[in-house]
């Protein structure tokens, strides 16, 4: 049994939220600079520059990368053996949050009552949190800050098992398409095969911040994330959706048991931010 | 790829016939910041024929709504929202006089056709530049709904803003002619 007080979730959680608004990823930023060598659209190689640029300055001044600071996702991992003390576990990560994004200097994007009323809430809470127990006594963080731009290009599809592989490759690729610019290309995305429609979606969203490329460890699935990819570039769109040959820069697949009757798929398009830290209890 | 073109605001007939889709600009003047609940208010203003909180005369519009302002900075990390969820409005806007939006991705048929009547043109700046883009507002404030938080109307003194003409007053689109271009 290892005692952990809910102050340090609350610090850990303001931490990772700067962290992941203001420091791209090293490994995506090297792939974002062989995008930029790579990619043979003149207006492609000025958008990719841009891009960069802008990551080097945001990390360097500690500003937001982007203005779109996201709803507040978090992933965490509590080790069984953890005992939460002094406080609510939910209302620490909420506060964690809060506090990144008030002193931050991060936008407060997160509005009520959807349908009706849309009021600002002031500060970018209620996150979305999603927890797991795992043996040991840790307790793992995952933040993805997750713009809408992105979000909203989202799409899942509930497949006829007879749908087959062919089936999601042509889903995920038309989702792309229909995109178009929309998402902020060069892309990365995340599909989720399996579980349910929800459980689906959950996994294209955490599959998304995977060391990027690295493939799925099933060589079936890891073909399946090549052929994608490269439909997905052969579509022209680029970067920005202004013509180029790189449009995302990985689609990383994770799968889960289905039912027999079913073959969900869920695409969560993600920037070429893909922003997310990581942190340890 | 060619120098970027400097113009500055307001614009006017002649100078936006002279932009063609695909010239880099560089763009020094008044701008304003707007999105989706600001544009939503405005429209329903000129739908009842009354005062407009901004004259869009000749002006350039921002689709934007930025981080708060770090102290020491003139304005908070600011790039493009994206421009289809403005498409309703924007004919409206155009018909009062508004002359440039910046933002990013596919505008509507509708949008584009007011576009060439109105002689006016579309903007795109690269979406997730927010700290770059920045760097080019020298002043800014908000100066209506500020009810709206991120989503009030701002105004921005800019310098060497960098955008890409995406859709000219010909109707133009570099959405539809460049992609075709890198299809395998």
């Amino acid at each position: 049994m290892r005692e952990i007080k809910i102050n340090q979730i609350k610090n850990e959680i303001k931490r990772l939220f700067l962290q992941a608004n203001y420091h791209i990823n090293q490994d995506l930023m090297k792939l974002l600079q062989q995008a930029q060598r790579k990619e043979t659209s003149p207006i492609g190689k000025y958008v990719l520059n841009m891009i960069i640029e802008n990551n080097k300055i945001a990390s360097r001044e500690e500003v937001p990368i982007c203005q779109d600071t996201g709803l507040a996702v978090v992933f965490v991992d509590v080790g069984q053996e953890v005992h939460l003390v002094d406080g609510d576990f939910t209302e620490a990560i909420n506060q964690g949050a809060k506090e990144a994004y008030q002193e931050g200097y991060l936008r407060k994007s997160v509005v009520d009552d959807p349908a009706f009323e849309r009021k600002n809430t002031k500060t970018n809470t209620p996150a979305i949190i999603y927890t797991d127990i795992i043996p040991g006594d840790k307790i793992k963080f995952l933040v993805m800050p997750k713009g809408f731009g992105s979000e909203n290009m989202s799409a899942i599809a509930m497949l006829k098992p007879a749908d087959g592989s062919e089936g999601i490759v042509n889903f995920v690729v038309e989702t792309v398409k229909k995109a178009g610019p929309n998402p902020c290309p060069p892309t990365v995305i995340g599909v989720g095969v399996g579980g349910t429609a929800d459980k689906a979606m959950v996994i294209a969203k955490k599959a998304i911040v995977r060391k990027i490329n690295q493939p799925n460890k099933n060589p079936k699935f890891a073909a399946l994330e090549n052929e994608i990819l490269t439909k997905i570039n052969n579509l022209g769109i680029g970067p920005a959706g202004l013509g180029g040959n790189i449009t995302s820069l990985a689609v990383h697949i994770d799968y889960l048991p289905t039912h027999i009757s079913g073959l969900p798929v869920a695409v969560n398009v993600c920037c070429h931010a893909a922003r997310h830290a990581e942190g340890v209890l | 790829m060619k120098e970027a073109i400097k113009i500055t605001t307001p614009l006017d007939e002649r100078k936006v016939i002279q932009l063609k889709a695909g010239d880099l600009v560089k763009i020094t003047g008044h701008i304003y910041a707007t999105r989706d609940a600001a544009h939503r208010r405005i429209f329903e203003l000129i739908k009842k024929d009354q005062k407009l909180p901004i004259d869009l005369e000749g002006q350039i519009i921002f689709y934007a709504g930025p981080t708060p302002v770090k102290p020491g900075y003139s304005c908070g990390s600011v790039g493009p929202t994206t421009s289809y969820r403005m498409d309703p409005y924007t004919p409206s806007l155009l018909e009062k006089g508004l002359k440039g939006m910046i933002g990013k991705g596919l505008r509507s048929q509708e949008v584009i056709k007011s576009i060439k009547k109105n002689k006016a043109i579309y903007f795109a700046a690269v979406g997730g530049t927010a700290a770059l883009i920045a760097r080019s507002v020298k002043r800014s404030e908000v100066i209506a709904y500020k009810d709206l938080g991120a989503e009030a109307i701002y105004k921005f003194y800019v310098e060497d803003f960098p955008a890409i003409v995406c859709i000219d007053a010909k109707g133009k689109n570099l959405y539809e002619t460049e992609p075709p271009k890198y299809m395998k």
